[in-house]
């Protein structure tokens, strides 16, 4: 019977050997995959248990998010405090013990916690355990200009809409605004204020951050991108011309232009392209569009960022990638016919953007095609000073040639000189934009939008891109959109003015 | 050195363990050292001593590590419910006494032959059957979670489980030795027995939805079966005819499918429906939470360890954020405090006590000792297995508890009772002459 028990003793001791096998799994293999997961919540709150990193704004250094320490049964636990509430909630996030945490609160966790894996953290996290002192978090620099972003909280009021403001020579988010709004103090034990939030739309969603997680009709600001399209497929120039009828015709139905609710669509006759952008005339982009066919603009839309995630230092859930959507999915046709070209050219037909690429289509025009990875994390820093970690500008790519860049852009501050974006015009400074007016089928509740660049003077870089979006609007991008972007971008411009 | 020299040095290593251990949760919560740890590791010692007083008069050739080994298990036991609980770690260390006077009690009163209990087999035969099933009369079983394991008898109450499990061991150990040769002839009348004891297994789930138990029980039948028949196909069938009888309960019960599920699929990204409130959950929110957050609990720990005291078991305001903490997932609580250096050093001290228990297995003269050794000692690591197993998501989670460690008084009374089995057959096969 000995043969037998030695094999059940291997048996017995496999099973448990097992177990040992599995252990080491879930705390070495698996154990930052857990401590990632949002419903974790043993890991979250030990984490309370961290002084964690403060998040700083850009020049002047200003506490967006502090620690205030309590005791709680016999141990110092540190809770967040928001010193300015609602001002840049979406992107600073919050981190609570009841409802996870959001923005960079949540995608920075590691650093703000110490548990990222640079050798220095881990020696001063080692350290601190040692002597038995609460482990301190590295701090976070953010690029947000906290004058900008109140004047973005405050133009955008009571309306829904987002407005992204960044400098299109690095990338760095100056202003991120998404109303309506919340504070992040009331996130965890004053839930009820922020589940009573009401505004113009519904639902209000006050939590979503619509700068990069809000998806929307782009209407007549993607005709940027047509345009590049049409320059860069050299079929066009600036001064193309074109008949419009106050129609296009797409498999044989007439596709009015702009106004056609409203008094009857306006008709221009003989035009050349620079004065389609100028007065945004859908049926020069529609033309456009049918002779490029859908999948030349698409890929232009790609060249600058569209179907993919804009990259952000925020967590990746909050940022939704442009594009066509179909089903709620993002879609590309395998063939020119699965889509109307010529309605896309005009950026209706399903085509859905963010506020954050828009203004990284508006910069990378302004750049000289251009196109920088959009970064709102200016550094992190140790607690001692050291700094941990220093993002540079890193350029995404050349998303269209240099000619076709300064072409679309002359066309730009024609726009706002003459066309539809006169309300944009700020004096001492070159601004070119495009005016968007998405009809959402509804009557009276358009999508606008205005995007921009700024600089100095028309050679010079410009040292401002911006989108903004509304929703539910009565008028059009011109007068609702177009006054908010010049006002975000004169108080960047004024700032850079007066140091 | 004699066994029993070796298990004197044994104990006082435990209780400074012990000693060390209760210490260290002191410390952190009082944030003071205080007499009290010397006082309770004194007490664990002399209570210990007592037993290996016992052990040298009635059992002096038995294994000198086992009751070491089991001191060790209890200690580490005794200070994590401690910790958890103050309360708790005092009610604990009353059943450790009594698991002690049962040890001295079996040690006792068997010493002089404990192979009387061969003739009562079929006794305890029945016995496992009634114990097994007596959660599910009406009256005095007791449900919890979907699962009936207690039995209430007024105010006392217990798990019989843990009871049934040792009758169990006792009568196949009695009616094997008997019936070995017939059986492993194969004839088909003899698989009779065979039979009845899968039907058992199979109506223990029905009546008691008690999966972890089945398992436990069938897996003890199938490896003592081996081990006194050296027929593989036996185990082969074995576990075929199981395998074929959870497919069907699994396919018939509810509960039986709920913890497949949750162990196959224990997040979801989607919200699903929550038979708990009725709602679209997170799977993770609802079903599986328990197993979930005692998988975050041991991730927490990471290598080292928080450290005693410095673990998450509670949210801010003092909620309990794993639930039976105390017994079902205390290898959670351990794990996240000693990290993988505390939890492998606790697994290691189950794989000694197993190779123990199979040496004196191999020890044993007789065919009744032999089965009964082997049979104990696979049916304690089978325990673990299932129990911590089920904690780290390689088999479904069960409500079983883990030997010596887990907070309950019928579970630390009865492995008791199967170390004194133990301490019998080795000394037995020791004795010169």
């Amino acid at each position: 019977m000995n043969g037998q028990i030695v094999r059940l003793t291997y048996v017995a001791l496999a099973l448990v050997a097992a177990l040992v096998v599995m252990t080491t799994y879930w705390q070495t293999w698996a154990s930052a995959g857990l401590a990632a997961r949002q419903d974790n919540a043993i890991r979250r709150v030990h984490e309370f248990s961290i002084d964690r990193g403060l998040i700083f704004s850009f020049e002047p250094r200003k506490r967006l998010a502090r620690n205030r320490e309590r005791e709680v049964g016999g141990k110092t636990l540190y809770f967040r405090r928001y010193p300015y509430g609602p001002l840049a909630a979406h992107v600073v996030g919050y981190s609570t013990v009841g409802r996870s945490r959001t923005g960079l609160e949540r995608s920075l966790n590691d650093y703000l916690t110490a548990s990222n894996q640079n050798l220095s953290t881990l020696v001063d996290r080692a350290l601190d355990e040692l002597h038995g002192r609460a482990v301190r978090g590295n701090n976070v620099v953010t690029t947000l200009d906290l004058d900008a972003q109140a004047v973005a909280n405050e133009q955008l009021g009571r309306n829904c809409g987002a407005v992204v403001a960044l400098d299109p020579r690095n990338g760095k988010v100056l202003a991120m605004a998404s109303s309506p709004g919340f504070d992040p103090n009331d996130v965890e034990n004053h839930y009820g204020r922020i589940a009573g939030i009401t505004a113009n739309c519904t639902p209000a969603a006050p939590l979503l951050n619509r700068a990069t997680g809000g998806l929307f009709i782009p209407g007549s600001t993607f005709k940027v991108i047509t345009a590049s399209a049409a320059l860069e497929s050299r079929k066009f120039g600036p001064g193309s011309h074109f008949y419009d009828p106050g129609y296009c015709t797409v498999y044989g139905k007439k596709v009015y232009n702009f106004g056609a609710e409203s008094g009857g669509p306006e008709v221009f006759g003989s035009v050349d392209l620079t004065q389609g952008l100028i007065h945004s005339i859908n049926s020069v982009f529609c033309n456009i569009g049918l002779k490029l066919g859908a999948k030349a603009i698409l890929d232009t839309a790609k060249r600058f960022g569209f179907y993919e995630r804009p990259p952000l230092e925020t967590p990746a859930e909050e940022r939704q990638p442009s594009g066509l959507y179909r089903n709620g999915r993002l879609y590309y046709p395998k063939v020119d016919s699965n889509v109307d070209s010529g309605r896309l050219a005009f950026g209706q037909e399903r085509m859905l953007v963010t506020p954050l690429q828009m203004a990284m289509v508006a910069g990378a025009i302004g750049f000289g095609g251009r196109l920088m990875e959009p970064q709102v994390v200016d550094k992190i820093v140790a607690p001692g000073g050291r700094v941990v970690e220093d993002p540079q500008p890193t350029l995404i790519r050349q998303a269209v040639s240099k000619r076709t860049a300064h072409e679309v852009a002359a066309m730009m501050r024609l726009v706002v000189r003459e066309g539809t974006g006169t309300a944009a015009q700020i004096p001492g400074y070159t601004v070119g934009g495009k005016t968007g007016t998405a009809e959402t089928g509804i009557v009276g509740s358009n999508t606008t939008w205005f995007i921009a660049f700024a600089g100095k003077d028309e050679t010079s870089p410009p040292e401002i891109a911006v989108a903004v979006v509304l929703q539910n609007q009565s008028g059009v991008g011109g007068t609702t959109a177009a006054p908010i972007a010049r006002a975000v971008m004169q108080a960047i411009l004024q700032r850079t003015e007066n140091p | 050195m004699s066994a029993r020299s070796r298990e004197l040095a044994g104990l006082i290593v435990a209780a400074l363990l012990a000693g060390i251990a209760l210490a260290s949760v002191t410390i952190a919560r009082d944030a003071e050292v205080s007499t009290s740890a010397v006082t309770w590791g004194a007490l664990f010692l002399a209570l210990y001593l007592a037993a290996h007083v016992v052990v040298r008069k009635t059992v002096p050739y038995a294994d000198g590590a086992l009751l070491p080994l089991t001191a060790v298990l209890t200690a580490f036991g005794l200070a994590t419910i401690y910790r958890l609980d103050a309360q708790d770690g005092g009610r604990q260390a009353v059943w450790v006494a009594i698991g002690v006077a049962v040890l001295c009690g079996t040690l006792i009163a068997l010493r002089h032959d404990y192979r009387v209990l061969e003739s009562y087999r079929y006794l305890f035969g029945v016995a496992a059957v009634a114990l097994l099933l007596l959660p599910s009369v009406p009256g005095v079983g007791e449900r919890v979670n979907g699962v009936k394991l207690w039995v209430s008898v007024g105010p006392l109450q217990f798990q019989p489980g843990e009871v049934a499990k040792i009758c169990l061991i006792l009568f196949l150990a009695g009616y094997l030795r008997e019936k070995r040769e017939v059986i492993a002839q194969g004839r088909l009348k003899d698989f009779g027995p065979l039979v009845a004891i899968w039907g058992a297994a199979m109506l223990v789930i029905v009546q008691t939805n008690d999966l972890g138990s089945a398992l436990l029980n069938f897996g003890i039948f199938l490896a003592m079966l081996y081990a006194a028949t050296a027929r593989a196909l036996f185990v082969a069938v074995g576990l075929g005819l199981f395998a074929a009888g959870a497919t069907v309960l699994y396919n018939s019960i509810a509960h039986v499918q709920d913890r497949v599920t949750i162990w196959l699929h224990p997040w979801t990204d989607e919200r699903v429906y929550c038979a708990l409130n009725g709602k679209l959950e997170y799977r993770q929110d609802c079903a599986s939470y328990q197993l979930v957050k005692s998988l975050y609990s041991i991730a927490n720990g990471g290598f080292g360890g928080t450290g005693i005291g410095e673990g998450t078991f509670t949210s801010v305001d003092g909620t309990q954020l794993i639930p039976y903490l105390r017994t079902d997932f205390i290898y959670s609580a351990i794990a996240q405090e000693l990290g993988l250096v505390g939890a492998a050093a606790l697994l290691l001290v189950f794989m000694v006590f197993v190779v123990r228990g199979m040496r004196v297995a191999l020890q044993a003269q007789d065919g009744f000792s032999k089965l009964l050794a082997a049979g104990l000692t696979f049916g304690f690591a089978l325990q673990t297995f299932i129990i911590v197993g089920g904690v780290l998501r390689v088999v479904p989670l069960t409500g079983i508890t883990l030997p010596f460690v887990s907070y309950g008084g019928t579970s630390i009374v009865a492995n008791f009772v199967l170390l004194a089995l133990l301490l019998l057959v080795s000394d037995r096969a020791n004795r010169p002459g």
